[in-house]
């Protein structure tokens, strides 16, 4: 405990000075909002700022330095050229086919949780156990399906009985270990809507005599949309920026992120490789726009 | 009951495949950390502690947990700061741009890590730099805290939705004064908020990885740059798998506290 002193009225002037901050709102609203809308607006949105402005520019071939010339090169290129289009198509794929893997997933794991587990204690159990992991290292994951589908590892292991092998490491390892990491973003939301769905619908269906099949696809799936919505921003825009995991378990596959990187660094082009980001924002920002109609960006 | 027992069976069978999707890389990890083979070779002939020792010794693993440590420090304490005035000034007060900003304070987040690292590179290079601030462990510091001010003031900004402001204004009508009341009656009911919104963000930038290699300078090195660096060497292998193992054992930890203080916080990671 404190002192007791503290707890008693304040001192005449600090009394003055909370009546004058407490009359005079804005003043208050101001000292709390100045620092961090000034890093948030000058140093991030800043940042942007001048890496849009930077993907006009171009380095000279010979020096290395930039040039600080305003041009469409840098974009005219990425259109242009097909590789680029090749990856661009394959990483809106992957984060695709990660999100559907997600969902297929996640919907029952929720179901069960949500509606079919009666004790509270085991439900909540359930609910730390499935989000646990998304705090386990992001490194450490990418490590642990490189050894599942490593050659000679885990699931080569698993499968050799069998007689077959597994796909060894690429683009299936890649959708696998994106899947695996963005599955609790993807089960939350939609638990947190389960939980908001009252069981009162789900009986009068039952009531009505709809099948089980019926109850999920004309009342459940309706209900849940804004909740799906809002795990797919995860599994969407967190897949489509990701060039790390791709690197561990892909092999030699790219994904559109790796262009972005790779010239940053082995190129050093940074103007071009301002100009690649561009495109994950460009899909990101879209696709926020797309599922804001169903109310998604409210069950975040 | 409304679904069928059939249905139920099945999402009962779905949901066991997807934990055991969930834990047994985690396991693989820890079991292969005490394999005693030098190369990876699966299934683990015998066990040995061996690697945890080495890893504990390993001076590079040092340095770089060091280094993670003190850029979470930092951008946790910056971020504590920045992210609990934020979510006061949008929970408390109405003003113009309120909504927007709501949504910028999101975005470090969920626009692609390295579209922030990218954008964070070039800044620093064409602001900082020619003012004679290199890139070290103060940028990775300033590149963390951007994408932590949203854990914490998520955090914060739910507890203060949820308290109201009777009582604050009840403090203020008994005499006390604005820090009296800060101190006595919000501090208290948001301290469980700070400390799991510190938490959180101390976890998020202890993982960072691609916000950190734009924005750190040639001899900083973090844990997962360090983890990153070491992947692909096969010699090197074991120690890794060790540190990966120690990290999957640790992290329970903070997690689990975060979860306990941070009520219904399942979602407390956005």
């Amino acid at each position: 405990m404190t002192a007791p002193s503290t707890r008693t009225e304040g001192t005449p002037t600090a009394r003055r000075r909370s009546a004058f901050l407490y009359r005079h709102e804005r003043l208050r609203l101001a000292g709390l909002l100045t620092p961090p809308v000034l890093w948030l607006v000058v140093l991030y949105l800043g940042s942007l700022g001048v890496m849009l402005v930077s993907s006009l520019w171009s380095v000279d071939s010979f020096t290395g330095d930039l040039v600080k010339k305003t041009s469409f090169a840098n974009y005219h290129i990425l259109f242009t050229q097909s590789v680029y289009r090749t990856v661009a198509l394959r990483t809106v794929g992957i984060a695709l086919g990660v999100t559907v893997i997600d969902l297929l997933l996640a919907l029952p794991l929720a179901l069960f949780i949500s509606k079919v587990v009666r004790s509270r204690r085991v439900r909540y159990a359930l609910l730390i156990m499935v989000t646990m992991p998304l705090w386990a290292s992001y490194l450490v994951k990418g490590y642990a399906w490189r050894i599942m589908f490593d050659k000679g590892g885990v699931i080569d292991w698993v499968l050799s009985p069998l007689g077959l092998h597994g796909p060894g490491l690429g683009l299936t390892a890649t959708v696998v270990a994106l899947a695996y990491l963005w599955l609790p973003y993807m089960v939350l939301p939609v638990y947190a809507g389960l939980e908001r769905l009252p069981a009162s619908l789900l009986e009068a269906s039952a009531d009505l005599g709809a099948t089980t099949t019926r109850t999920l696809r004309s009342v459940v799936l309706p209900l849940l949309i804004p909740s799906i919505a809002a795990g797919s921003i995860f599994t969407f825009s967190l897949t489509l920026g990701d060039y790390i995991m791709v690197k561990i378990v892909g092999g030699t596959t790219q994904m559109f992120a790796n262009i972005v990187y790779d010239n940053v660094g082995v190129a050093g082009n940074l103007p071009f490789a301002a100009a690649a980001a561009v495109f994950p924002i460009v899909v990101v920002v879209a696709y926020l726009f797309a599922v804001r109609r169903t109310g998604a960006l409210e069950n975040l | 009951m409304t679904f069928s027992r059939r249905a139920r069976v099945m999402f009962g069978c779905i949901a066991a495949i997807a934990l055991a999707f969930i834990y047994a890389p985690l396991i693989v990890v820890l079991v292969n950390s005490f394999n005693v083979s030098k190369v990876f070779s699966w299934p683990p002939r015998s066990f040995t502690l061996s690697w945890w020792n080495k890893a504990l010794v390993n001076q590079g693993v040092r340095e770089a947990v060091l280094t993670s440590v003190k850029a979470g420090l930092g951008a946790t304490a910056i971020a504590l700061v920045l992210g609990s005035m934020f979510a006061a000034a949008v929970v408390r007060y109405h003003w113009f741009g309120r909504e927007a900003l709501s949504l910028v304070v999101i975005l470090p987040i969920a626009l692609p890590g390295i579209v922030t690292g990218i954008a964070l590179n070039s800044a620093f290079r064409t602001v900082l730099v020619p003012l004679g601030i290199s890139f070290g462990l103060f940028t990775v510091v300033l590149g963390h805290a951007t994408f932590c001010i949203v854990v914490v003031f998520n955090n914060i900004a739910a507890r203060l939705r949820r308290t109201g402001q009777t009582l604050q204004e009840a403090s203020m009508d008994l005499g006390a004064s604005t820090w009296q009341t800060f101190r006595f009656v919000t501090l208290p009911a948001v301290r469980s908020a700070l400390v799991a919104g510190a938490l959180l963000s101390f976890a998020l930038s202890f993982d960072e990885i691609v916000v950190t290699s734009f924005t750190a300078g040639p001899g900083i090195q973090t844990l997962p740059q360090w983890i990153f660096n070491n992947l692909f060497r096969p010699n090197q292998a074991p120690i890794v798998n060790a540190v990966a193992a120690a990290l999957v054992v640790l992290f329970i930890i903070p997690v689990y506290l975060a979860q306990r203080l941070s009520e219904g916080g399942a979602g407390g990671r956005i």
